[in-house]
């Protein structure tokens, strides 16, 4: 009984996302099922559906239902400067070599409401090199995109931002970065100055360009494995030979098809140098 | 693979984990016919030395999972902090840093419930010490999936709240001493 029902769900989840697919062109058919179920629970409670089955069918029908649905299926969770060994990592081993370019592409893949954007311009104006580079920050996510634009965060969560940035090495104070509103903080708008902000899919997209730095953290662990070999073959073309990819601290190349292509370069930091051709 | 097919272990544990898991762990006799899979609250911005520490007190292969870390038996897989620690099936693990659940990240309730569609009536779910109520959910979703419940009694734990939770939420769960955990799970092995 508890056997036959699971199967039901997770039948159901699947004829959700061809639903979304072929409604709406949004692939989330080789995500990671074990977090996307959960997640699609979640909604069906919170969105007071008895069945995912309900669901699909209030969604195929109606659009404005698909930000909802998207809220769920992608997770924004993000902090400037997360991490700030990662930050530290970038400032003192990869920003030497990248200084020796006269001009820079860096490219924040899955960048969410832009906290990691902003913690890569800061670090770069810092560091002396923002003139030379173009940002481009991606996501599937158009709310999430439009907050990245907007460059305003909550003033709760700037203790943590600042505290991070310190630790990542950060020269200044953070607060020469934004102004503060009602309950706040307003990030300046001359950070974005040499950002592009563009809707792109790392399961449905193609490369645009070639980039000297890929930062794509805490996106693909929401894929299957052979969704992440797609994406990160997206990176491999993308990056010449000396280009580098960090990734979030508990994701790795390891398991990966391209494995052979990269060499890691800052290990505890998952930060790969692009070998061969 | 078969080793996939007979079964899988998860403990969930939080304030007094390290002594309660020195117990259980430390025990287990090498080609340990399971996966182990432990979640312990852990302080989210430092650097985690569990799997490091159990790797010298156990006979068994210990590690920090990484995402799409592979499952095989004989293997204690600690979730790393900061992270919800989740199985993709029985081949592979998945992190996720979604929201905290009751404070926790990583949940033991996330891990369980995804654990428990993952093997259904072939996990074994253990609730050890703990402050909070993270893994009653948890546990009744193992049980639901007909797997096996177990909870550390809770007069002996070092912190009674969690395994009081997981007996309220479960009633089905057995009830065991540490050292009786520790002597199931060796039996289990044979
Ligand atoms: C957890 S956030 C990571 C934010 C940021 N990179 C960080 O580490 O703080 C994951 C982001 O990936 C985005 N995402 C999910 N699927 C994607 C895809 N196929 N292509 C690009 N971005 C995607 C989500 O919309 C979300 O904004």
């Amino acid at each position: 009984m508890t056997e036959t029902f699971e199967k039901v769900e997770d039948i159901e989840i699947r004829l959700l996302l061809e639903a979304l697919y072929h409604r709406y062109h949004y692939d989330f058919r080789s995500y990671a099922m074990s977090s996307l179920r959960r997640r699609l629970r979640q909604a069906r409670e919170q969105l007071g559906f008895a069945t995912i089955s309900a669901m699909q069918e209030r969604v195929l029908h109606h659009p404005d239902m698909l930000a909802d649905m998207l809220r769920y299926l992608t997770v924004q969770v993000s902090e400037m400067f997360r991490d700030p060994t990662y930050f530290a990592a970038m400032r003192e081993k990869v920003i030497p070599h990248l200084r020796t370019y006269p001009s820079l592409k860096v490219w924040i893949a899955g960048c969410s409401s832009g906290e990691e954007l902003y913690s890569f311009v800061i670090l770069f104006r810092e560091e002396g090199l923002e003139e030379r580079t173009i940002f481009y920050a991606t996501d599937i996510n158009p709310n999430a995109l439009a907050h990245a634009e907007a460059g305003i965060y909550d003033i709760e969560r700037i203790k943590l931002f600042t505290e991070n940035h310190r630790e990542s090495g950060g020269k200044g104070s953070l607060s020469d970065y934004y102004s503060t509103g009602y309950r706040r903080c307003i990030f300046d708008k001359s950070l974005r100055r040499n950002v592009v902000f563009s809707d792109h899919s790392l399961v449905t997209d193609q490369v645009f360009g070639e980039m000297q730095l890929v930062s794509c953290r805490n996106v693909m662990i929401y894929f299957d494995r052979e969704l992440q070999d797609r994406a990160v073959g997206l990176f491999r073309d993308a990056l010449p030979r000396h280009g580098f990819l960090g990734l979030g601290s508990k994701e790795t190349l390891r398991f990966s098809a391209h494995a052979e292509n990269f060499r890691e370069f800052v290990r505890e930091e998952k930060i790969y140098q692009r070998i061969g051709s | 693979m078969s080793d996939q097919a007979k079964g899988a272990v998860i403990i969930g544990a939080s304030a007094g984990a390290l002594e309660a898991l020195t117990v259980i762990l430390a025990s287990l006799p090498p080609r340990y016919p399971f996966p182990i899979f432990v979640i312990v609250h852990l302080p989210p911005k430092k650097r985690s030395v569990l799997a490091e520490i159990f790797g010298r007190k156990c006979q068994l292969r210990s590690i920090e999972a990484e995402d799409k870390e592979p499952v095989e038996a004989g293997v204690i897989y600690f979730a790393p902090p900061d992270y919800h620690l989740l199985l993709e099936g029985r081949g592979q693990i998945s992190l996720s840093n979604e929201e905290e659940v009751l404070f926790s990240r990583p949940s033991i309730d996330v891990a369980f419930e995804s654990a428990a569609d993952a093997w259904g009536d072939k996990l074994t779910a253990i609730v050890l010490t703990g402050a909070n109520n993270d893994g009653a959910h948890g546990l009744a979703a193992v049980v639901r999936a007909g797997g096996k419940a177990i909870v550390q009694e809770p007069s002996g734990a070092y912190a009674q709240a969690m395994p009081q939770a997981a007996i309220r939420a479960c009633p089905q769960a057995q009830i065991m001493t540490l050292s009786d955990i520790s002597s199931f799970l060796q039996n289990k092995s044979q």
